[in-house]
């Protein structure tokens, strides 16, 4: 378990892992990245029952990228816990040959499913928690998506099943920063409304400020915590969070920085970090 | 007499012989059970079954993700519908990331007869077989499917199985029932015309044979259960000992067996290769046996399109 003054400081460094894999590799889409690497943090770090030696343990708690795009934020995450290591990453993200796509790769070590395409996770992870309940084991099974993704049908299927089951061991997180590749959310398709759309699929509906993390951390606790009904946490996030360089911009969903723009990211970074001493 | 017992029938009875014993069989229907004649698995085994609704997509997601956390996902949905509504499913969650997973494409090929194209699965084995680490398989008779749920039972691997929806004649009886896995089963040998067929047109292929033979004509057939992956040993030893290659399929004429059987034969042992199959159209309107005698799938089709051939080549 990691303090939230501690996780307050390590958000900065995973931010500038995760800019540094993307400057190596040549592209990623760091504006997701930015506003969904908070909730990875603060679920690896203090909800999801997993580490480098229980990935194969069929008790531990499973976990779906399905904005699977983010992948470059889930290695950083993925890195500082000991599941891969960031020189290698850094050196090998998106080169010829290498397991280090821009997608999750179940070849890696922790990860469970390969996804990319999107509206895929919610369904999968209903199956992982339907194999829980089955089996009488207490893991529990998360799916983080984007917000833009719930305009795929699959999601509504998979959100229609996750109610009939009454999965109380399955958490999803919708990543709410309202922007996608071309526009606003409410531009290309109407996102409203969530927490109402969700309610009527039988869901417990959190709605949270998704970069607080005091709030994503009582989130998967109250998630935990709830019987009878799956939990879907609405956070309502900023994309390209923790650089005024990036954030709320749509052009920044896939953007790679140039040596002025990276520099004027990491200082954000640095600024925003120094300030929490202040 | 005539066999009144189809071969989804036999999927399930495999299944429930099989899972009460193995607690991590689990079947998942798209409200499909009556269709695919698994009702009597969601009856007995209630804790072990999955209704997902219509939704296909689902259905398959939730498969994989149930295989995932070691169970042995079967998924049973119309041919039509798990083949191409849930293609991607298939694609990323079954194939991509190597699942558990076997796919059951029930009254496939035109068994809907009169339902129309929504409903026939022409296209199945070309997109199936077009996914890396799918697996396609078309039995040919009931102790042929049972043998195959055996075999498929012992494994770990994605697949894709494809059953009508009627009752089809046997190809061959209780102890009589050859099966190797992913080996072709050669149901007679000749030196005129090799036949390498699947599925439901095996048993009008084998017929097909014997005709030939009272005409003079020396024929091989093969059962080509596996048509991914393909038996291509088998077919080549085939085609060696012919002087043309047959091929029947209930499937487009694009990218099903016929092609994956000209492209071995075209770059091992060429021999001129016909490929019998339905048109690139919608099918006329009929019960199977119409449709397979309108478009030459038949026995008399099959024989007549051979002797053709035959006599094409040695002009």
């Amino acid at each position: 378990m990691a303090s939230i003054a501690e996780l307050e400081h390590l958000r900065w460094r995973l931010r500038r892992d995760c800019v540094d894999i993307i400057m190596a590799g040549g592209g990623g889409h760091i504006g997701g990245d930015m506003s969904v690497i908070d909730a990875l943090m603060v679920l690896y770090k203090n909800h999801l029952n997993i580490t480098p030696a229980t990935v194969d343990d069929p008790n531990r708690d499973r976990f779906v990228l399905s904005k699977g795009h983010a992948m470059e934020a889930y290695y950083a995450v993925l890195c500082e816990e000991g599941y891969l290591d960031l020189d290698d990453v850094k050196a090998r993200f998106s080169k010829f040959g290498s397991p280090y796509i821009g997608h999750p790769n179940n070849k890696l070590p922790g990860i469970e499913m390969n996804s990319g395409s999107l509206g895929h996770g919610l369904p999968v992870a209903v199956g992982m928690a339907l194999a829980a309940k089955m089996d009488g084991r207490d893991y529990r099974s998360y799916v983080f998506m984007g917000d833009g993704e719930l305009a795929e049908g699959s999601v509504w299927e998979g959100a229609m099943s996750g109610g009939n089951y009454a999965l109380d061991n399955l958490c999803a997180l919708v990543d709410r920063n309202r922007l996608q590749i071309s526009g606003t959310t409410e531009e290309v398709m109407k996102q409203d409304s969530q927490e109402e759309r969700w309610a009527a699929f039988g869901w417990n509906v959190l709605s949270i400020p998704g970069n607080d993390l005091a709030a994503l951390d009582s989130a998967f606790t109250l998630a935990a915590q709830t019987k009878g009904k799956p939990t879907v946490i609405i956070a309502n996030t900023t994309k390209g969070y923790g650089s005024s360089l990036m954030e709320n911009k749509a052009s920044w969903h896939h953007h790679l920085p140039n040596d002025d723009e990276y520099q004027r990211i990491v200082a954000d970074f640095t600024a925003r970090e120094g300030a929490l001493n202040a | 007499m005539p066999n009144k017992i189809a071969n989804r029938k036999a999927i399930c009875d495999v299944l429930l012989e099989h899972a009460a014993t193995d607690k991590d069989i689990v079947v998942l229907c798209s409200d499909s059970r009556g269709s695919a004649s698994l009702a009597p698995f969601f009856e007995q085994f209630p804790e072990q079954s999955v209704e997902v609704g219509i939704a296909e997509q689902d259905l398959v997601s939730i498969a994989a993700g149930l295989a995932s956390c070691g169970k042995k996902a079967f998924a049973a949905s119309p041919a039509s519908f798990v083949s191409t509504r849930s293609y991607e499913q298939a694609k990323v969650d079954c194939a991509y990331s190597n699942t558990n997973v076997t796919l059951i494409g029930i009254s496939g090929g035109v068994s809907y007869g009169a339902l129309g194209m929504s409903h026939h699965s022409a296209q199945d084995i070309a997109a199936m077989a077009a996914i890396p680490n799918m697996r396609v398989y078309l039995p040919s008779d009931r102790f042929q499917t049972a043998k195959l749920i055996e075999a498929l039972l012992e494994d770990e691997k994605p697949a894709y199985v494809r059953v009508g929806r009627n009752p089809v004649e046997d190809v061959y009886d209780e102890n009589n029932c050859p099966f190797e896995m992913d080996k072709a089963t050669v149901l007679c040998k000749g030196s005129d015309v090799a036949i390498v067929a699947c599925g439901e047109m095996v048993k009008p292929a084998y017929d097909a044979a014997a005709l030939l033979e009272q005409q003079g004509v020396s024929t091989t057939v093969l059962d080509m259960y596996c048509v991914k992956p393909l038996d291509t040993l088998a077919v080549v030893n085939a085609a060696k000992g012919a002087r043309v290659v047959l091929t029947v399929e209930e499937h487009s004429p694009f990218g099903g067996l016929g092609s994956m059987v000209a492209q071995v034969v075209g770059e091992n042992c060429p021999r001129p290769v016909k490929c019998l199959s339905l048109p690139d159209a919608p099918v006329i309107t009929g019960t199977s046996p119409e449709v397979f005698a309108h478009y030459g799938l038949d026995a008399r089709g099959i024989a007549a399109s051979a002797r053709e051939f035959l006599e094409k080549a040695g002009e």
